[in-house]
């Protein structure tokens, strides 16, 4: 089983680096969905079944579809493709590979210098997350339930569209 | 009587508030009325003090209030009378009373009426505080009093700038003389413990010895400020220009009160000078050098008040040589008779040219006999006493006192005799110099307008106190009337018992300097009567021109001031304009300045930018974490 | 459910991390910067879940449920946000949007 975790994981940084080099955003977004069901196969691996599925559910079919919607509404084109040339330019890598690798090199130093342990190959059970979720981290949960009704008002106002503005704009929007 | 001490100043004082505060609002009888009856009750007041003081003549002391009360030093606000500051007191009030009158006449026409009024009260009560003054610190007060108001006064006529810079060079310069003054004080305080000047008198003689550094320093500090107020050498510069101001201020400031002050100062802290030798014997030495420069510049000058600027500048200068030698009752003596009649000089000037419609250039003036015989007589009376024509007049006798004491004093004494005899030629030759060409010859310009009581009436009174004002004090050979010196002894310690007994050689002497005045007196009726053409041709030839500018301009001491102080002193100043000395402080604020354009250069907007900024920060605490 | 070195793991998370971070740097689309958010987002879960299974225990997981709950309402904001932009700037240029600076 261990072999799947290493061809996973190849798979979620060859996705993941595609994503952020893609010139063609939809595409991006596709290589992103891949790189969160192989992210999800890693989980499985771990031995965390549920947020495997959760993942999949939550993150690369809500999420994601959040995104696709998005760019159709925006239906950019052919024009931003040509964009996207223009603005990547073979120096912009410098700065930002430059500073992600020293960051990179600070974590592998410490993972270097920690003593080797390994996960402990147990599968957790749903019900265990349930119970700890009902149990201990109550607050956390409403929490986070405010928190997404937050988001959701928020979103819901700053998509909507008055009268007057969309007259400005010329019938955009909603 | 005598509590009625502080209100001599007082009453001045309150005519100044008065003024002040209502600033022209008043109708101009009211201005008359309190800027010329203060100090006409002043004046009575002090005629009553003195009157109450001759009867029984202790020195009195009457302390109002106490000023600062610091541990250790806690001058009051006192007054101390006995004869020497009495007799200055009535001096300045009855003189300054009959100038006001005057003034409230001349100046009638003025628009600064009131301003005038206000300034005059307060330099009056200024110079009483400080004749009045029982410590050295109120007296610092009325100096600096004087000295305000010698700059208001001058400045009056502010709208032509040239008035506002004889001003400014009138206070810088005596400030100077201030400034080495207040030094003086400071040593005296800091080694002998208080200002009050009887105290302080009485503790300089019983802690230090005779020519000892600390009394030579203290003394020739005060001398520093003496010759600054009374523009000696070196700082006599300002008065000749000081004629800016109106004839009424320029007689009751710069001739009759506020250039003696130094002689004041000099002689209430004589026992200072009795401690330092070398100090006294330079006071002479400048007294002498004075009067000679003086002398010299004023037979050059055409504008008629600054040859008696000159003139008042020589004849502080015989104050100063009496003072040198010891003779402190002949220097006070040979002030009030100063006063009147250079006050009378100054006074009849001012008729003359107000008469004339400001014209102050004697050539252009001829005849004015006829014309304006009050002017005239008064003038010409004033020119006989300071020239001291023998025996009626009332110059004679205090110069020849002075001239007489001078001889008397060891070694330097004949040096300065001849000296003082030298300035008594010019003096002669150059006061009837005026008197000639103004008065006498043909007319060349016709005065217009009267000349009221309010003008006649002091002019009158000052002609005969400058006649009679001398008789005080006659010499032994003469009668014998030392009614003056006997009323000064209380105060001021009497000359040697050698010098007051009468001798032939006193008579000589005398006889001489009697001669030398006559003789200068003939001379400018040749010179500038009978045979003006004469001296015409020795002035034009180049050396006669050249002596001429040069003594015309004070002996040069204006060039050389502004070559060696103003000039390098403005080179300075535009050097510093901008002010480097400052750019420390500036300097912060550029750098501050600096800074936030860098730090508002690094805010672009741009959110990749303020990611990267979160990027390198985190790492950098990472770091710090790790490897820390 | 097999046993892997939690150095592996850990270094995947960070790998992920690293890529998102240089994808928020480099790329100037609105929509590919919040892309690479979410990715940041994930990595740091994943993290969550290799300790949680360190110990065998649950805590892993609660806490990325939470981040998840967390990146749901960030993305909803955010896209409604950049739609709002592309309304007012008429493009999805993160450069465009810089009258904050000074």
């Amino acid at each position: 089983m261990t072999i799947a975790f290493y061809i996973a994981a190849a798979v979620a940084v060859v996705a993941t680096a595609l994503v952020i080099i893609n010139l063609n955003v939809v595409h991006a977004l596709l290589c992103l969905v891949i790189s969160f069901l192989a992210m999800a196969i890693v989980f499985y691996v771990l031995g965390a079944p549920f947020a495997a599925a959760l993942e999949v559910i939550v993150y690369a079919g809500a999420i994601m579809v959040l995104f696709v919607f998005v760019l159709i509404m925006l239906n950019t084109g052919g024009a931003a493709i040509q964009q996207e040339r223009h603005w990547l330019t073979p120096w912009i890598w410098v700065g930002p590979i430059g500073l992600s690798a020293i960051l990179l090199g600070e974590f592998v130093y410490l993972l270097w210098r920690a003593p080797v342990t390994a996960t402990s190959g147990a599968l957790v059970q749903p019900r265990q997350v349930g119970a700890l979720l009902f149990g201990p981290y109550l607050l956390a949960v409403e929490l986070a339930s405010m928190l997404l009704l937050a988001g959701l008002v928020g979103a819901y106002h700053l998509g909507r569209t008055d009268r007057q503005e969309t007259d400005k704009h010329g019938g955009k929007g909603r | 009587m005598l509590n009625l001490l502080p209100l001599i100043p007082a009453f001045p004082l309150l005519g100044f508030a008065i003024l002040f505060v209502t600033a022209g609002l008043l109708p101009k009888r009211w201005i008359t009325t309190i800027g010329v009856g203060s100090v006409g009750i002043s004046a009575l007041l002090a005629l009553i003090v003195m009157f109450a003081f001759l009867g029984a003549p202790q020195p009195y002391t009457k302390v109002v209030w106490t000023w600062i009360a610091v541990s250790g030093f806690t001058p009051h606000i006192g007054f101390y009378l006995d004869a020497l500051s009495g007799l200055m007191m009535l001096v300045v009030a009855f003189v300054s009373f009959l100038i006001h009158l005057y003034s409230a006449e001349f100046m009638s026409t003025d628009e600064g009426y009131s301003r005038y009024f206000a300034y005059m009260n307060l330099f009056v009560a200024s110079m009483l505080v400080l004749v009045l003054a029982d410590n050295l610190l109120f007296l610092y007060l009325g100096w600096e009093g004087v000295g305000l108001c010698s700059y208001l006064l001058i400045g009056f006529w502010y709208r032509d700038p040239v008035n506002g810079l004889a001003a400014r060079k009138a206070f810088i310069v005596t400030r100077v003389g201030d400034t080495a003054m207040a030094i003086g004080l400071f040593i005296l305080f800091t080694n002998l413990g208080t200002l009050d000047i009887q105290p302080l008198m009485q503790q300089a003689v019983a802690h230090w010895p005779v020519g000892s550094g600390l009394p030579i320093a203290a003394a020739a500090l005060l001398l520093g400020g003496a010759l600054g107020k009374s523009a000696q050498l070196p700082l006599q510069t300002w008065l000749p220009d000081a004629m800016a101001g109106p004839t009424p201020v320029s007689a009751l400031i710069h001739a009759a009160t506020m250039v003696t002050a130094g002689v004041y100062l000099i002689a209430r802290t004589h026992v200072l000078y009795d401690l330092a030798p070398p100090v006294q014997t330079a006071v002479a030495a400048i007294g002498a050098l004075t009067l000679l420069l003086a002398g010299f510049s004023a037979l050059n000058q055409t504008d008629l008040k600054r040859i008696l600027a000159y003139s008042t500048i020589s004849q502080v200068g015989y104050m100063f040589l009496a003072l040198g030698v010891g003779a402190w009752s002949a220097a006070i003596f040979h002030f009030m008779t100063h006063a009147f009649f250079k006050a009378l000089l100054f006074l009849s000037a001012g008729v003359v040219v107000q008469r004339l419609g400001e014209e102050h250039d004697i050539f252009k003036m001829g005849g004015l006999r006829k014309r304006l015989p009050l002017a005239f007589w008064s003038f010409l009376i004033g020119s006989i006493s300071l020239a001291a024509l023998p025996l009626i007049d009332a110059g004679f006798y205090s110069k020849d006192l002075i001239l007489w004491e001078a001889w008397s004093d060891g070694a330097l004494g004949p040096w300065l005799w001849t000296a003082g005899l030298v300035g008594a030629l010019l003096t002669a030759i150059y006061i009837f110099r005026a008197v000639f060409v103004v008065f006498f010859g043909p007319v060349r310009l016709e005065p217009t307008g009267p000349t009221g009581w309010r003008i006649a009436v002091p002019l009158v009174v000052l002609s005969i106190l400058a006649l009679v004002g001398g008789f005080v004090e006659i010499p032994p050979y003469l009668g014998n009337v030392p009614a003056f010196s006997r009323l000064m002894q209380s105060a001021l310690p009497a000359p040697p018992a050698a010098v007051t007994a009468g001798s032939s050689s006193e008579l000589m002497l005398s006889a001489i300097a009697a001669l030398i005045a006559v003789l200068g007196v003939v001379i400018a009726y040749i010179a500038f009567r009978r045979r003006p053409a004469f001296l015409q041709a020795m002035v034009q030839s180049p050396t006669g021109l050249a002596l001429q500018h040069f003594w015309e301009t004070g002996w040069g001491f204006d060039w050389l001031y502004d070559r060696v102080l103003v000039r390098p002193f403005l080179w300075v100043a535009r050097k510093d304009q901008s002010d480097f000395i400052d750019s420390f402080y500036t300097g912060l604020a550029v750098l501050s300045r600096a800074a936030y354009q860098q730090l508002s250069a690094s805010e672009t907007g741009r959110v990749r930018r303020y990611a990267a900024g979160i990027t390198a920060g985190s790492i950098v605490l990472i770091a710090i974490l790790v490897f820390a | 459910m097999s046993v892997v070195l939690m150095q592996h793991a850990l270094l995947l998370a960070m790998v992920l991390f690293a890529l998102g971070t240089i994808g928020v740097l480099m790329r100037r689309n609105l929509i590919v910067m919040l892309m690479s958010v979410e990715i940041m987002l994930n990595a740091t879960g994943l993290a969550f879940i290799a300790a949680g299974s360190r110990w065998g225990q649950a805590d892993g997981q609660v806490m990325f449920i939470l981040i998840l709950a967390l990146a749901a309402a960030e993305v909803a904001v955010g896209l409604a946000l950049i739609l709002r932009l592309y309304q007012r700037l008429g493009t999805l240029d993160a450069d465009a949007a810089d009258s904050m600076r000074g």
